[in-house]
């Protein structure tokens, strides 16, 4: 009501400071004082004139009411009466503007935090210059964007195409400012990389090609604007302070502009390093980029380039055989990180977005039905101001005034919490490990459309009951009491809950899919036990052990594990399977026999990994045959390896006959088949079975460490005693602690946000559905209590009541849950591709929407049948 | 009430815009000058006078500016546009023919027919 109070009091004082009020009194004032002058002439004492000259005037109010409309500025003054008038009704039937108000507040907030989304990944530019010439070089073969250091170098100093290209990795590093270390995400860029966004920095000044000189070179930070301001408080001071990343010094020597983050939307770093100062740079086959980056050259078309760059990579596949493999490349948008996840993401928001438009659709159709319904309540007031002369647009004016204001005061509801919800979000760090950030704060693309669609539904619902009005003839009303239509058409008013119902049922459906597919993910089988264990990762080389401090350190690290009380087993890997999405190291195995050592020769291509000999015990893979690794399969014992069932069939057809057997790698090293251990999910989730091998960690060393700790210990209690543990072992150490449920939060995120936003709009389609049927039977039965009455007084039955009441409205809600159904299983096709083991085909599912339906139509009929059920056929009869 | 003539629809503004036309006049003036020109014949409501002056003004008849009024008083000024002007001899035109017509019409005797 503050809104209301607060619109009135604007009105008045627009009234009072209007010029030409003022001027219009002054002139009505001006002619009683002439008036009384002639009075006082005439022998009339000067008050007794001016009283006498008041009275002739007449009614001041009145002349002035008439004067303003000929002065015709009353489009205003007519709109704040009818705001007025409106606010009035509204205030009468205050259940209904709350109910109506609410039902607009959750669907316009809905569409503004999904538009907002969307807009933030998809349609609003990359702070950069040009954004729209920016490109990043995709493999064509699997769409994965990285690079080795040595093949950027080849495809940046060969390729005409564009401008210049620039290239990153991202990582983390223990920061120490002096007083503490702190674990960031850093960016480590070409030193061309500023140049090619064609950034200025905000300040001090970034680093640059020529800073680049060879390892150890350059050791400079330009901060982020965020990091700037969230770490070293905004303080310019910081241009040329030293500070120790992972134990090295480092100055920093500016602060990138405030925005910029880099060329994918989602990420947000904290700094960026040269990438240049590494020294392990010039493995070619080792993907140490994340993407490459650059804007083309004007005039240069995608597909010239993509000409361009194939003819280097074929001829890198010819330089370097070994190592580079099916160079093949296509240009694509960096903002959603290439065609991998581009696409997925893309269509999934559009489809969030259509979702999040039905549902105010649905609000719409709602509310239309529910203003027919007031409408023809006031039929007989509409017929009285059309009998005594009122204009049928001036009475239609009034109807959309009142459907404005319920619409305005929807749109501003849902929008303030809508953008509650998005700073909430923009503050949300959804996967701990990477620099995952969503900057989805409401701009002023969102408050306009927000704007736009509350003013589209107010107009759109405000719109039904238009015919019933122009239709009202109100002789017949005013004579006969009430519309006497027979109550047996299909009106409308039933089509549009119908329409309602079936949106809302298929909300409720795909909801239900999503949801049970996610439940059913997550208890499928992964090849390991995610209960019960923690991960512990590092990365060794970023701690400054080299060569073999690293084995050795990885070696006392599960013996420190192992001393903690509680801990049953713990197993070293390279990087745990499902640790971040698609990221296992793939390479190509051939058979024993096989000489020519050229991928297209390859029996398979194989996830690889690094393991300590427990690992299979920590994980709960179980072992289908032959034995585990022990630490003597060193570097001076023949090499070995445990694959997978999938490899064993790939290469040797079978489990039983593969242990004890050979097969090659691509450097040609013939490794003998150990153990054969059961399939699991390595990439993604949502992988059919591929193959993978496991190899000793002394016999293929990685500076990559996890730990897995298995124990029934609180995991929070099992943190803090590994911490310490770690502690006692190096105190650089910048360990990442998490139990390994939570480290498969990456590969879960995108099914899990899925999940989660069809859940809230099945939430509050199911919430629509029940107030678009409440409001339909409370209608019905207020509309027929006379009939209802009658038939009580000649004796029907509870059911039979009931059955006259409410039929109409279940039989309405049964016919939109079956279309919605339909619907929901047509749609599900879609939620399958994001949403593992999402299939509508599951009869708890159908069985899930029958009954959320009635349990919806339930709810939203119980009060109507009451009333129904309790009418007294004498109060009643009386009173008509 | 002898003498006085009731005010047809309609013609309020056909007399605002001859009381103007022979010089400016504030609202309180305009009264006077209809009592003076119609011997006192046609009287208007007071107030009933403002509404039609702002609508004249709002369709361009008449032009409005503040003054000072014989009393020494502040007054707002009616004086006819040039567009004021030509509607006045329309209508006059119009008033003229209509009541020729009417005179003739409630003269007519039974032996013309």
């Amino acid at each position: 009501m503050r809104f209301l109070a607060y619109f009135r009091s604007l009105a008045t004082r627009f009234l009072h400071r209007s010029q030409i009020e003022d001027d219009m009194e002054e002139e009505l004032r001006s002619h009683i004082q002439h008036r009384a002058d002639d009075l006082e002439r005439s022998g009339l004492a000067r008050a007794e004139a001016e009283r006498r000259a008041r009275i002739e005037f007449g009614g001041h109010e009145r002349f002035k009411e008439e004067s303003r409309e000929a002065l015709g500025g009353n489009f205003i003054e007519t709109l704040i009466k009818d705001v007025r008038f409106s606010v009035r009704v509204l205030r009468k039937s205050r259940g209904f503007t709350i109910v109506a108000v609410l039902t607009l507040a959750l669907a316009i907030g809905a569409n503004a935090v999904v538009f907002s989304v969307l807009n933030a990944l998809i349609l609003r530019p990359l702070n950069v210059p040009q954004p729209e010439s920016l490109y990043t070089i995709e493999h064509g073969s699997d769409k994965s964007l990285v690079l080795s250091y040595p093949d950027y170098l080849d495809l940046r100093d060969r390729s005409r195409s564009f401008e210049g290209l620039a290239a990153y990795n991202n990582g983390q590093a223990g920061l120490d400012t002096g007083d503490n270390s702190t674990r960031a995400f850093v960016d480590e860029v070409t030193g061309n990389y500023f140049d090619v966004f064609g950034i200025q920095p905000y300040l001090g000044r970034f680093f640059h090609a020529s800073d680049e000189h060879g390892p150890n070179s350059a050791p400079y930070i330009v901060l982020t604007y965020a990091y700037w301001h969230s770490h070293f408080q905004g303080d310019r001071g910081v241009v040329g302070r030293t500070v120790h990343l992972n134990k090295h010094p480092f100055t920093i020597i500016g602060v990138a502009p405030p925005g910029f983050h880099g060329p994918v939307v989602f990420f947000g770093q904290d700094f960026f390093v040269p990438i240049a100062r590494q020294n392990n740079l010039n493995a070619r086959g080792t993907p140490s980029l994340l993407m490459a980056i650059g804007h083309l050259k004007p005039g240069v078309s995608p597909g010239q380039a993509i000409g361009d760059l194939n003819a280097i990579g074929s001829w890198l596949e010819k330089t370097y055989p070994k190592s580079d493999r099916e160079m093949k490349f296509v240009l694509a948008r960096p903002s959603l990180f290439g065609d991998g996840a581009g696409p997925g993401t893309r269509a999934f928001l559009t489809a969030l977005m259509l979702l999040a438009a039905l549902i105010l659709l649905a609000a719409c159709a709602n509310l239309g039905s529910l203003f027919a319904a007031r409408a023809a309540d006031r039929s007989r007031e509409v017929a009285l101001r059309l009998a005594l002369g009122a204009s049928r647009s001036r009475i239609l004016r009034g109807l959309f005034t009142e459907a404005l204001l319920i619409s305005l005061m929807g749109g501003a509801a849902g929008l303030w919490g809508s953008v509650a919800l998005l700073d909430g979000l923009s503050m949300w760090q959804p996967v701990p490990k990477y620099p995952i950030h969503l900057s989805v704060n409401a701009d002023a693309n969102v408050y306009a459309v927000a704007l736009l669609l509350t003013l589209a539904s107010g107009f759109l619902f405000g719109a039904v009951p238009v015919r019933q009005v122009l239709c009202t003839d109100p002789y017949q009303i005013v004579k006969s009491g009430s519309r006497t239509t027979g109550g047996r058409r299909l009106t409308v008013r039933d089509l549009l809950l119908v329409v309602q119902i079936a949106i809302c049922a298929l909300l409720v459906t795909s909801s239900m899919v999503a949801v049970r597919g996610m439940m059913r993910s997550l208890h499928s089988n992964f090849g390991f036990e995610p209960q019960n264990a923690m991960l512990i990762n590092t990365d060794l080389n970023m701690a400054g052990y080299r060569g073999d401090e690293v084995p050795a350190m990885q070696k006392r690290m599960i013996d420190g594990m192992q001393t903690i009380p509680g801990v049953t087993s713990v197993g070293l890997i390279d990087l745990p399977p499902l640790a971040s999405a698609g990221d296992t190291n793939p390479s190509p195995v051939f058979t024993g026999e096989t000489t020519d050592l050229r991928p297209a020769n390859a029996a398979a291509i194989s996830a690889t990994y690094s393991i300590s000999p427990e690992y299979f015990r920590a994980a709960g893979t179980s072992l289908l045959a032959g034995r585990s690794f022990s630490w003597h399969d060193d570097k001076k014992a023949p090499r070995v390896a445990v694959i997978n069932k999938e490899l064993a069939r790939k290469i040797f057809g079978s489990v039983t006959n593969a242990t004890g057997r050979y097969y090659k790698m691509q450097d040609g090293t013939r490794v003998q088949v150990v153990g054969v251990v059961e399939n699991g999910k390595y990439g993604e989730i949502t992988e059919d079975p591929r193959p993978a091998m496991f190899l000793p960690i002394l016999q293929s060393p990685s500076s990559g460490t996890t730990l897995v700790v298995r124990s029934n210990r609180d995991p929070r209690q099992l943190a803090v005693a590994m911490r310490a543990k770690l502690r006692d072992l190096d105190t650089g150490l910048p360990p990442y602690i998490e139990t390994w449920s939570k480290g498969m939060d990456p590969v879960l995120f995108a099914s899990r946000m899925a999940t989660i936003s069809l859940g809230v709009l099945g939430i509050m389609g199911a919430m629509l559905a029940v107030t678009g049927i409440f409001g339909m039977s409370a209608y019905s039965v207020s509309k027929r209590l006379k009939e209802l009455g009658i038939r009580i007084a000649l004796g029907a039955q509870r059911n039979e009541v009931l059955q006259a009441a409410l039929g109409r409205a279940l039989q309405l809600l049964a016919w939109g849950s079956v279309a919605g159904l339909i619907l929901g299983i047509l749609a599900s096709r879609v939620l399958a591709s994001i949403v593992y083991t999402a299939t509508p085909r599951d009869p708890l599912v159908l069985a899930g929407v029958v009954v959320a339906m009635a349990f919806v139509g339930l709810v939203a009929t119980w009060i109507p049948a009451q009333r129904a059920l309790s009418l007294d056929p004498l109060t009643l009869l009386r009173e008509e | 009430m002898s003498g006085q003539a009731q005010l047809l629809p309609g013609t309020l503004d056909l007399l605002i815009l001859k009381a103007v036309s022979l010089g400016p006049l504030h609202g309180y003036g305009v009264l006077l000058r209809i009592g003076q020109i119609s011997d006192q014949a046609l009287l208007i409501e007071q107030g009933a006078l403002y509404p039609a002056l702002f609508r004249l003004v709002r369709q361009g008849l008449l032009k409005a500016s503040w003054g000072t009024s014989d009393n020494n008083r502040r007054a707002k000024f009616y004086e006819l546009t040039s567009l004021g002007r030509k509607r006045l001899r329309e209508e006059t035109d119009g008033w003229n023919r209509v009541a020729a017509a009417m005179g003739a019409a409630l003269a007519a005797q039974p032996e013309e027919i």
